[in-house]
């Protein structure tokens, strides 16, 4: 079976992610470094609630102080939508149809973008309302190390799948970028799985004090 | 084409069965996608509606787990056969994030 034969809907293999060896190395490397990735993000979270309102005077706004829900309730929303588009398109991947897998990932890559920019207006707006900077306490640093690292993640996954959207437009479905497609959309919820724990451990738990 | 329909000698029905099982499967995922938007509903209205921090912190928490099981174990496959690896290494990676935590908060809160 090599890597650029051609298929159609019947002889598609039943998991082309995991068809050839190269395939089956990269699930086990990716799920791997998934298993890395949370124990980053868990010392993130330690660190946060560690430092969580460490502030050096009362001058300095607190989490109850800078959260509000409707905001983080509306990214929320746009990234479990954008998880389960991407469960859409690797639905399409697996049938072999690749339009509709382009389209449902281009529809992903709208919501994280909008997502994304939900997030740089509240890091704006933390910044300019309420000076609550980087620099400007332990819980300032804590708290955009963890949700910027989350941010950064979002970025990376957009500029992934933007990538193999662009570099396999014109080659459609094989079983060499199946496995690309397939893991990217892992990478895809992992960062969801990771923003339900920011939206419960940050702002709804911040909320409440 | 024989090693890759290893339980049926015509590749046709094979290819219906597949279909069906992939739409099937599809329906599972819109099930329980509308439970997660449940679920966070749930939480966000839990904080809103301003109850004891008692009640509302390990609220929250026990629905964000229940929430990423769903996401682990339906979004990214890992109900299907072959992730034992994958389960070994999210298994392993919790038990290190859950100690860490631990050490963190008692480190700086007891």
């Amino acid at each position: 079976m090599a890597a650029e034969q051609k298929f159609t809907p019947q002889t598609w293999p039943e998991s082309p992610e995991q068809a050839t060896l190269e395939g089956k190395n990269k699930f086990l490397g990716f799920w791997f470094f998934l298993g890395g990735e949370t124990v980053l993000f868990a010392s993130l979270f330690a660190t946060y609630l560690a430092l969580k309102d460490s502030v050096p005077s009362d001058t300095h706004a607190k989490a109850s102080d800078l959260f509000e829900l409707p905001l983080v309730f509306l990214m929320t929303m746009l990234l479990l939508t954008s998880s389960l588009t991407s469960v859409f398109a690797i639905y399409h991947m697996k049938n072999y149809s690749f339009k509709k897998m382009q389209q449902w990932l281009f529809i992903t890559v709208v919501l994280g973008l909008g997502f994304l920019a939900c997030e740089i207006y509240e890091f704006y707006h933390y910044y300019h309302e309420f000076e609550h900077k980087f620099t400007s306490s332990a819980f300032g640093s804590a708290f955009y190390t963890l949700v910027g690292f989350h941010g950064g993640h979002v970025v990376f996954g957009l500029s992934w799948i933007i990538a193999l959207m662009v570099r396999n437009a014109k080659r459609g479905l094989n079983l060499y970028n199946a496995p690309k497609f397939y893991l990217a959309s892992l990478y895809w919820h992992f960062i969801d799985v990771v923003w339900v724990f920011i939206f419960t451990v940050v702002y709804l738990m911040g909320m409440v004090g | 084409m024989a090693n890759l329909h290893p339980k049926s000698g015509d590749p046709k029905v094979t290819y219906e069965y597949r279909r069906k099982k992939n739409a099937e499967e599809m329906r599972m995922q819109v099930i329980t996608f509308t439970m997660m938007i449940f679920f966070t509903v749930i939480a966000f209205a839990a904080v809103g509606a301003g109850f004891s921090k008692w009640f509302v912190v390990p609220f929250v928490l026990l629905l964000a787990v229940v929430q990423v099981i769903f996401q682990l174990y339906y979004f990214m496959h890992m109900s299907h056969k072959g992730h034992e690896a994958p389960q070994l290494f999210m298994y392993s990676g919790i038990v290190v994030a859950f100690v860490t935590i631990l050490a963190f908060l008692t480190i700086i809160w007891l």
